[in-house]
C-alpha cells in the first residue's frame, strides 16, 4: 500500500510535467484545430531566453515575467509571418509547416546556446517536500503552478469578452464573424496563449529534465498524449489527463512485469492511439461531428 | 444537432488531383530512365550507393502518395513500416540465410499485413488525429525494436550486420552498382505496378474516398476495406524499401529508423507534390540532398535553412514538382509556339 | 427618406458559378422590406455578398459608405446585424453567453445587461432560460435567441434569412409580432428574406421578389400581394 501510494505520488509529480505541456496543446488545439508539433521546440527556445537574462543577471521572476511576455509576442509573430498564410491551405501543408518551423527553432537555438546540458535554477527549492522522498519543493511547486494557470485560463474564458470571443471564434468562425469578432486575430492570440503557456512550462521542467535544445522532444509527446487523453477542447481535462499520464506510467512500470523504463514511451504511446479510437473526445471534451 | 456537438468542416487533407496528370509522358519518363540506367556507368561507387538510397526513399515516399494521395489518410508513422521491412530482411539474411531477393517479398508482405491492421484503428480518425497516432507509432517503433525478449532476434541496440550481395551468375559489376540495377529493376516494377493500381478500379474507388468520403459510400465503394487495403500497400511497398535500405546500408539497428525518417519520407512527399508519382523521385531527392547542401551553407544552422527551404516551398510550390513540372510544361509549350 | 442600403450591380460568385446576376435595390432608413423568391433564387447569397461572406462584384454603400471591401467583421461593426440561415447558435454556450456575443463588439458596457434584460422583455422564454445551453432550446427558442442576438448590436440594419423556418405558425406569428415592433420602436431598418410569402407580405411594407440572381418585380408589399400574377408564378400561392 505503501508502495503504491507512493508510486501516486511520483506519477503526480512528473504528470505535472506533462499536464503544464498538455495545457499549451490544448490552447493551440482550440484556436487553429491543429497540433503543433513545434510547440515543443518554441518553449525550448524561450526557456533559454529566461536563462539567459539569468545569465546577464535578471532575478528569476524577472525573467520569467519577461520571458512569458516575449513568448506571447513571438508566438503572435509566427502566426502572422509564418502561418496566417497558411489559413486556408489543407491540413498536410500545415503540417509541414510545423516540421519547418520545428527544425528552425531547434538548429537557431543549437546556434545560439550549443548543444551541452546545461543546470537550471527552481525558485522553489529542490529539498523533498514535506519530508517524502517521492516528490521535491519543485515538483510541488510545479503542481502548484499548473493549477494556478488552470484557474487563470478558467477565469479568462469564462469571465472575460475577450476569452469569451475566443471560445465563439473557435467553436463557429462564421458566426463569430456576424458578431463583429475578428477571428484571425483570435487564432494570432491563441497562438500568442500557447506559446507562453508553453514557455511558462518549459522553465518549470527545465530543472528537471536539464536545459538543452532537445529538452523537449520527449516532452510533447506526453503533453500529446495527455491532452488528448483528456480530450482536446478542454484545458480541464488536459491537466487531468496529464495527472493520469504520470500516474499511469509510474503504476505500470511498478505493477506490470517486463515493463522496464523501456516500455514507458511505448505504453503512452499506445495510450494516445486506444483513447484515439475508443474515445476521439477524450474524457472530458466535446464530441466532435462531422459536416460534409 | 443535440447540445454539446461540435460541428467542424473539414477541408480535405490533400486536393484532388487530376488522373491524367498523374504521370510524366512518354518521352520524358524514357529521358529519365536512361538517366538512371547509364549515370551510374560515369561516377563514383559513392554516388551510386547515394542514387540507390535516393531509389529507395522514392520507393518509400511513393508509399505514402499512395495512402495520402489515394486514399486522403495521412501518417507520420512510415519509418515504422520501414523499420520492420528492414529487420524482416535482415533476420531472414542473417539468421536463415535466405538470399536476398526473396527477403523482400517476405518483407513486403509482413508490412502489408502490419499495415493492414493498423488500418483499422485508423479508419476512425482523419485529419490531425491519424497524423498523432501514426506520430505514436514511429516515436514506439525503435523502443519496441530494443525489447529484451527480442533481442536473439533483433540484436537489440547493436542491431544486425547485413551482408551486401555480390553480382550474380560472375557478371562483372561492382556490388555497388549490381545493387544499385536491382533496386532500379525492383522500383521500376512498383512505379509501374502503381500507376496501374490508381488507374484500376480500385484506384478510382480509392480516390473517390479521398475527394468525399460520404458520397464514396453512397456510391457504394466499400469505404472500410479500400482505406485498410491502402494502409496495407502502402505499408507493403515501405517494407520492400525498408528491406532494399537495410541491404543497401548494410546495417540495422533502432536507431536508424526514428520519427527524423518518417518526417522525411512525410516532407519528401509534400515536396515532390501529393498524389504526383513521379514526384516521388525529386521529394526524395530533397530530404537526401537537401540536408547536405544546408550543411554546406551553414554548419551550424543546416536545420534552420532545411526548414526555410520547406517554408519557401509550401509557400510558393504548394503542389511541389508536380507544379514545377506544370510550370515548365506551359512555359515549353509557349516556348514552341513563338 | 434618406436611404440606408443601397445595391448597384451585385454579382456573387461559388468558384466558377455564378450565383447573383446583377441585383440592384435599396431600402429606406425604418422600412421593413421582405426580399422572396423560390429556394435557390439567391436570396441567402444576397445577404451574404451585402456582408462580404461571398466573393463578388458590384456596389454596396450603407448609408452613403461604400462597404465592398469592407471584411465581414467589419461590416458587422457598421451596426449591420445578419441572422443567418441556420441560425448560427453557439449552441455549447449558454443563452446569456449568446447575447453577450451579440454585443461583443460594442465600447457601452455599462448599457450591455440593460438591453440583455431589454431582450428579456421581448423574449421571455429566453429568460427562464439563461444559464441553459443555447443548444438544448426548442428550434422556435433558438431563433428568438438569434434575433436577440443580433439585436444585441443595437444594429442599424438587421438582415434576417428565413426566420420562419421550421417553426409552428403560431411561433412564426409571434416573432414577425416581435420584428414589427423592433421596427417600429426601435427604427432598425429590416430586411428579411423569406418563402413564407404570405406572412412575410402582411408584415413588411416593401418587397422584392428575386429568380436565378435576378430581380423579376418590387415595389409596395400590398402591391406585391395583390399582384395575381407574381402570386401565382413566383409566390407559389
Ligand atoms: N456553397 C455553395 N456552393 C456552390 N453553389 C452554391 C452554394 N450556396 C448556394 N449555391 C447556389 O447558389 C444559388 C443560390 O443559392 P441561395 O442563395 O442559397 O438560394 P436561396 O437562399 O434563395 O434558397 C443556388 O443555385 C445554389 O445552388
Ligand atoms: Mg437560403
Amino acid at each position: 500500500m505503501e508502495l503504491f501510494a507512493n508510486q501516486v505520488l511520483a506519477g503526480i509529480a512528473t504528470g505535472a510535467i506533462y499536464a503544464c505541456m498538455a495545457l499549451a496543446v490544448v490552447m493551440i488545439y482550440q484556436a487553429i484545430d491543429h497540433l503543433n508539433f513545434a510547440q515543443g521546440e518554441m518553449a525550448m527556445f524561450s526557456t533559454f531566453m529566461s536563462w539567459q537574462m539569468m545569465q546577464w543577471g535578471v532575478p528569476y521572476w524577472g525573467a520569467f515575467i519577461l520571458t512569458v511576455i516575449l513568448s506571447f509576442a513571438g508566438g503572435i509573430l509566427i502566426e502572422r509571418l509564418l502561418f496566417k498564410p497558411l489559413a486556408k491551405a489543407p491540413v498536410l501543408t500545415n503540417v509541414a509547416g510545423f516540421i519547418a518551423l520545428f527544425a528552425i527553432v531547434n538548429s537557431v537555438a543549437g546556434l545560439i546556446w550549443d548543444f551541452t546540458i546545461k543546470q537550471y535554477p527552481t525558485p522553489f527549492g529542490s529539498s523533498p517536500f514535506l519530508g517524502s522522498q517521492l516528490i521535491s519543493t519543485h515538483q510541488a511547486g510545479m503542481v502548484g503552478v499548473t493549477l494556478l494557470l488552470l484557474a487563470g485560463l478558467y477565469f479568462f474564458f469564462q469571465f472575460t469578452r475577450i476569452g469569451l470571443a475566443m471560445r465563439a471564434a473557435a467553436s463557429l468562425p462564421e458566426s463569430a464573424r456576424l458578431v463583429g469578432i475578428n477571428t484571425s486575430w483570435m487564432i494570432a492570440l491563441g497562438w500568442g496563449m500557447a506559446s507562453a503557456i508553453g514557455a511558462i512550462a518549459g522553465m518549470l521542467i527545465a530543472p528537471v529534465v536539464f536545459l538543452e535544445p532537445n529538452m523537449m522532444g520527449g516532452v510533447l509527446i506526453y503533453g500529446f498524449a495527455s491532452a488528448v487523453l483528456g480530450g482536446l477542447s478542454s484545458p480541464l481535462g488536459a491537466v487531468i489527463g496529464g495527472f493520469l499520464v504520470g500516474v499511469f506510467e509510474n503504476l505500470a512500470g511498478t505493477y506490470i512485469p517486463g515493463v522496464g523504463n523501456e516500455l514507458k514511451l511505448p505504453i503512452a504511446l499506445a495510450l494516445i492511439i486506444t483513447v484515439l479510437v475508443v474515445k476521439p473526445a477524450g474524457l472530458f471534451g466535446r464530441p466532435i461531428v462531422k459536416r460534409v | 444537432m443535440s447540445a454539446a456537438e461540435e460541428v467542424v468542416t473539414e477541408a480535405p487533407a490533400v486536393e484532388a488531383v487530376p488522373k491524367r496528370a498523374m504521370t510524366l509522358g512518354y518521352g520524358t519518363s524514357l529521358v529519365v530512365l536512361a538517366a538512371l540506367i547509364l549515370t551510374p556507368l560515369f561516377v563514383k561507387n559513392f554516388v551510386i550507393f547515394q542514387m540507390t538510397m535516393l531509389l529507395i526513399y522514392a520507393l518509400a515516399v511513393l508509399a505514402l502518395n499512395i495512402l495520402t494521395g489515394g486514399s486522403g489518410q495521412f501518417s507520420l508513422g512510415q519509418s515504422a513500416f520501414y523499420a520492420i521491412g528492414a529487420y524482416v530482411t535482415a533476420i531472414l539474411m542473417e539468421h536463415f540465410n535466405v538470399n536476398y531477393a526473396l527477403t523482400l517479398p517476405v518483407a513486403g508482405v509482413v508490412c502489408f499485413g502490419a499495415g493492414f491492421l493498423f488500418g483499422q484503428p485508423a479508419l476512425r480518425l482523419s485529419g490531425i488525429y491519424l497524423a498523432l497516432a501514426t506520430f505514436a507509432l514511429a516515436l514506439a517503433m525503435p523502443q519496441l525494436l530494443k525489447l529484451g525478449f527480442l533481442e536473439h532476434w533483433t540484436g537489440g541496440v547493436q542491431g544486425l550486420v547485413v551482408t551486401k550481395p555480390d553480382a550474380p551468375f560472375g557478371l562483372p559489376l561492382s556490388q555497388d552498382m549490381w545493387l544499385y540495377y536491382f533496386t532500379l529493376a525492383v522500383s521500376i516494377g512498383i512505379y509501374v505496378a502503381s500507376v496501374n493500381l490508381l488507374r484500376s478500379r480500385s484506384g478510382r474507388a480509392l480516390m473517390s474516398i479521398r475527394d468525399n468520403e460520404i458520397a464514396a459510400s453512397a456510391m457504394g465503394v466499400n469505404v472500410a476495406l479500400y482505406k485498410t487495403l491502402a494502409f496495407g500497400v502502402s505499408a507493403g511497398i515501405t517494407g520492400i524499401a525498408g528491406g532494399l535500405g537495410a541491404i543497401a546500408v548494410q546495417f540495422v539497428a533502432p536507431d536508424g529508423y526514428t520519427i527524423t525518417l518518417a518526417i522525411s519520407l512525410f516532407v519528401g512527399m509534400v515536396v515532390g507534390g501529393v498524389g504526383w508519382l513521379p514526384g516521388s523521385i525529386v521529394g526524395s531527392a530533397f530530404i537526401i540532398f537537401v540536408p547536405n547542401i544546408a550543411e554546406g551553407i551553414s554548419k551550424g544552422l543546416s536545420g534552420a535553412v532545411f526548414g526555410v527551404l520547406l517554408f519557401l516551398v509550401i509557400y510558393l510550390v504548394p503542389h511541389g514538382a508536380r507544379q514545377v513540372a506544370l510550370i515548365a510544361q506551359q512555359l515549353a509549350a509557349k516556348l514552341k509556339k513563338n | 427618406m434618406t436611404t440606408m442600403l443601397n445595391v448597384k450591380d451585385l454579382r456573387a460568385y461559388y468558384g466558377q458559378v455564378q450565383a447573383l446576376h446583377g441585383l440592384s435595390f435599396s431600402l429606406s432608413e425604418g422600412s421593413l422590406t421582405t426580399l422572396l423568391g423560390a429556394n435557390g433564387a439567391g436570396k441567402t447569397t444576397t445577404l451574404r455578398a451585402i456582408c462580404n461572406m461571398v466573393r463578388s462584384t458590384g456596389a454596396v454603400e450603407f448609408e452613403g459608405k461604400p462597404i465592398g471591401n469592407r471584411s465581414t467583421e467589419n461590416v458587422v461593426r457598421l451596426g449591420i446585424a445578419h441572422v443567418p440561415q441556420g441560425r448560427g447558435t453557439f449552441t455549447n454556450m449558454t443563452v446569456e453567453e449568446n447575447l453577450q456575443l451579440g454585443a461583443i463588439t460594442r465600447g457601452d458596457k455599462k448599457n450591455i445587461v440593460a438591453d440583455i434584460e431589454r431582450m428579456y422583455d421581448h423574449f421571455p422564454v429566453l429568460k427562464q432560460r439563461y444559464t441553459q445551453q443555447a443548444g438544448t432550446l426548442s428550434g422556435g427558442e433558438q431563433q428568438m435567441l438569434a434575433v436577440a442576438r443580433a439585436l444585441m448590436l443595437r444594429p442599424r440594419l438587421m438582415l434576417l434569412d428565413e426566420p420562419s423556418f421550421g417553426l409552428a405558425p403560431l411561433v412564426v406569428r409571434d416573432l414577425f409580432r416581435i420584428l414589427g415592433k423592433i421596427n417600429r420602436e426601435d427604427k432598425v431598418t429590416i430586411l428579411v428574406v423569406e418563402q413564407n410569402a404570405q406572412l412575410a407580405l402582411e408584415l413588411a411594407d416593401q418587397a422584392y421578389v428575386i429568380e436565378t440572381g435576378r430581380i423579376v418585380m418590387s415595389g409596395n408589399a400590398k402591391d406585391v400581394a395583390n399582384n395575381e400574377d407574381v402570386r401565382k408564378s413566383y409566390l407559389g400561392y
